[in-house]
């Protein structure tokens, strides 16, 4: 299983969303013949995982355990699929023919019914702590059902440090049939404490052809829109089904590749940048505001269940700090949305880029070649560079949490200089 | 203050003009007077919309009792047609101890009402918006007088320039400066003390020293607010906002009448003329340099640089030269 861990480094990429129930619900079309792994895109490290399910169900008739162990770290720039791969290693080793799909077992683990098999999914900003206390007795428990009690922890990332500090001593020591599943980024994501005694999967991004395959073969998706999202997502599973689904995603898209080309004067410059921030304000207005005013609901209700219509003493201040979380996950949401356009914007940089310096490959965004080439033929590939140098000084601006707005304008107007 | 100097309590007022502050004054006014007059007045206010004539007839018939009513009818635009013609009627025959406050906000809905009512010789006040400075500056005048203070030109002209021409602002900034004053007499001196509070405010004297030319004034103003406390975020935010303003000022078409110039670029309309002398000396290309400036001491400073006076120095300097190179 060293292999997991040497397998690293070959990725570089963004964003997951509503991946795992996309999953399950096309998985239910499946024919025969499949397995649980054909979610699990473009991975090199499957069949080394495949040899692990098959340790560990030798381990439990008495073998040594070989490459199996209590505590896994699947990391992957997002959209490459590390909720997927941890909930397919999780349905192999508890099927009886290490991850058929069609069996009991798999079907369970894949609805998320499995007794066995306990998911963490925070919409939130951190774990809380309360989450973790929920889950650690649950982890201590012998198997109902299955053959291995697994807790699987996606955003493993956002575990807070008292929250971490109550998952170590299960990770430590779990009991014999215990399996512990984190999901992150990277390994660095992770307390050091933790990280140290985990295995690590290292997840890369897929490759588009076989994003591409995937959307076509399990997802029904015609196979030209499979393409050409798979090309547009450069890899991220989770973009590449929206933009092959999903109208508005398109046309956001192909709003923000309209940016290179109007930026003729200051003015222009400034509207581009602002159209970003809007965009990304509409788009954590879509996903923040139902969430945001359903959490607060269920807050009241969970605070006020046992008073009798009187407000609770400590209701205010819970809502308030409940409220402050919400504001940063919607900064985030926002901050995540603008990245994205600006990895389509480098993307098209790019492409610029390969015309100038005469490479003969495939372009992400093919389908306005005759644009490109405009592009390409009215300036030259060192200020090609230049602005793809602008691009990435601005997006890790933002993540050191620079204003939005000021940084994208200095971007439009250093990329109207070129 | 029309509202404040007519006798208020006439048998049809008629509040004309977006301005709310003064149209809210106007309606209190009657209100008040006809409290006055007789200490139970009923009192009943409605929207144009919800009024019907039938509505009206109630409210207009002569009372049994002989208590005196007003009536305030506010978005009177939207009432139906026979409701207007009610209320036309009523203007040229008046029902005792009944009061009309008819408000209206201004623009061509509903003229032809309006210019029927006037002819009645109903009694009109305007609520216009005050949108020359000189206007702003003796409306805080009178706000201070009639809170029973004083304050002279100077100063009025300094809150004016501190808070914006919001007259709602200026209001509750002339009250409290009036009733905090020291007998009374407001001088420059307590306006600037009463908006050291507000730390935007130092932010934004920064900027506006930086963008016109005055960069030893601005680094001082810079020191002075960072010493007492601003943070420097906000100094970061009002000069981007500043440069951004002029930025999109340049741009603009020409021939756009400044109301319009002054809603697109999201300031009040007193301010149009001075961005547009803050806006000489500039270059597009030098305003491009000032904003990437101050977009790289944003960078610094959230990125926890040690020395924000520094990032922020650098950047009134690089602003500077951007402004004259
Ligand atoms: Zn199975």
């Amino acid at each position: 299983m060293n292999g997991a861990s040497d397998a690293a480094g070959m990725a570089d990429m963004v964003g997951t969303a509503g991946m795992t129930s996309t999953t399950s619900a096309s998985n239910a079309n499946r024919g025969n013949g499949t397995s649980v792994w054909d979610a699990v895109v473009g991975q090199p490290i499957v069949p080394a995982l495949q040899q692990t399910v098959a340790d560990a169900s030798a381990s439990l008739d008495g073998a040594p355990s070989g490459s199996m162990t209590h505590a896994w770290l699947f990391t992957g720039p997002p959209g490459s699929g590390r909720s997927v791969a941890a909930k397919a290693f999780a349905a192999a080793l508890q099927c009886d023919s290490g991850g058929c799909g069609t069996c009991a077992e798999c079907t369970d683990v894949r609805n998320g019914t499995h007794p066995d098999v306990a998911a963490l999914v925070t919409e939130g900003l951190s774990i809380k702590i309360s989450q973790v206390r929920e889950l650690v007795p649950k982890a201590a428990l012998r198997p109902a059902r299955g053959r291995w009690q697994i807790v699987i922890v996606e955003d493993a990332d956002r575990l807070g440090e008292d929250a971490a500090d109550a998952l170590l001593l299960s990770v430590e020591e779990p009991p014999d049939r215990t399996v512990w599943m984190l999901c992150a980024p990277t390994a660095e994501d992770i307390a050091p404490t933790i990280r140290s005694r985990c295995r690590v999967v290292q997840l890369r991004t897929p490759p588009s052809d076989a994003v591409a395959t995937y959307l076509s073969t399990t997802e029904g998706i015609d196979k030209r829109t499979a393409t050409f999202a798979a090309r547009a997502a450069q890899g991220h599973i989770g973009r590449a089904r929206a933009l092959a689904t999903d109208e508005n995603a398109r046309s956001r898209r192909e709003e923000v590749l309209k940016l290179p080309f109007a930026l003729d004067d200051l003015r222009q410059c400034l509207d581009a940048a602002a159209s970003l921030v809007d965009a990304a304000k509409a788009d954590a207005e879509r996903h923040c505001d139902a969430l945001d005013a359903r959490e607060v609901d269920e807050l009241k209700r969970a605070l006020g269940a046992e008073s009798t219509g009187r407000k609770p003493r400590n209701m205010d201040a819970a809502v308030k700090e409940l409220e402050r979380e919400q504001k940063l996950r919607r900064t985030r949401v926002q901050r995540d949305s603008i990245d994205r356009a600006l990895i389509d914007v480098l993307a098209l940089y790019r492409d610029v880029l390969m015309l100038q310096l005469g490479v003969r490959t495939e372009l992400i965004n093919d389908e306005m070649r005759a644009s490109l080439d405009r592009l390409a033929r009215n300036s030259r590939a060192e200020s090609t560079l230049r602005r793809m140098e602008a691009i990435g000084q601005a997006r890790e601006a933002l993540m050191a949490n620079a204003a939005p707005l000021l940084t994208l304008e200095s971007m439009a107007l250093t990329l109207r200089e070129g | 203050m029309a509202a404040r100097t007519v006798d208020p309590l006439v048998p049809v007022t008629l509040v004309v003009g977006p301005e709310t502050l003064l149209a809210e004054r106007a309606v209190a006014a009657v209100v008040r007077a006809a409290r006055r007059a007789q200490p139970d007045a009923d009192v009943s206010e409605v929207t144009g919309s919800e009024m019907t004539a039938g509505g009206l007839a109630e409210h207009t018939s002569p009372s049994l009792f002989a208590t005196a009513r007003v009536l305030v009818i506010h978005d009177v635009q939207n009432v139906p047609d026979a409701v207007g013609d009610a209320l036309v009627a009523f203007a040229h025959e008046p029902v005792d101890d009944m009061y009309l406050v008819l408000v209206h906000p201004g623009g061509v809905k509903a003229k032809k009402l309006l210019e029927r009512l006037r002819k009645a010789g109903v009694h009109e006040v305007k609520a216009e918006r005050l949108t020359k400075a000189d206007d702003q500056v003796s409306f805080v005048r009178s706000e201070v007088h009639h809170a029973g203070g004083r304050i002279d030109e100077a100063a009025a002209r300094q809150l004016v320039e501190a808070v914006g021409g919001d007259l709602r602002t200026l209001a509750s900034a002339a009250s409290q400066l009036a009733s905090d004053a020291p007998s009374g007499v407001v001088d420059q001196q307590l306006v600037g003390t009463y908006f050291e509070g507000r730390a935007d405010v130092k932010g934004w004297v920064v900027a506006d020293r930086a963008v016109e030319g005055k960069t030893g004034a601005a680094i001082e103003e810079l020191r002075w607010a960072l010493q007492t406390g601003t943070d420097p975020v906000l100094v970061i935010g009002a000069l981007a906002t500043a440069l951004r303003t002029l930025a999109r000022l340049s741009g603009a078409p020409r021939g756009v009448r400044d109301a319009d110039l002054a809603r697109d670029l999201g300031v009040p309309p007193w301010k149009i003329r001075i961005l547009r002398g803050q806006l000489r000396g500039w270059t597009p290309a030098g305003l491009a340099r000032a904003i990437r400036a101050v977009a790289s001491a944003d960078l610094a400073v959230k990125g926890g640089v040690n020395d924000s006076t520094h990032a922020l120095t650098t950047a009134l300097v690089r602003i500077d030269e951007a402004r004259s190179g």
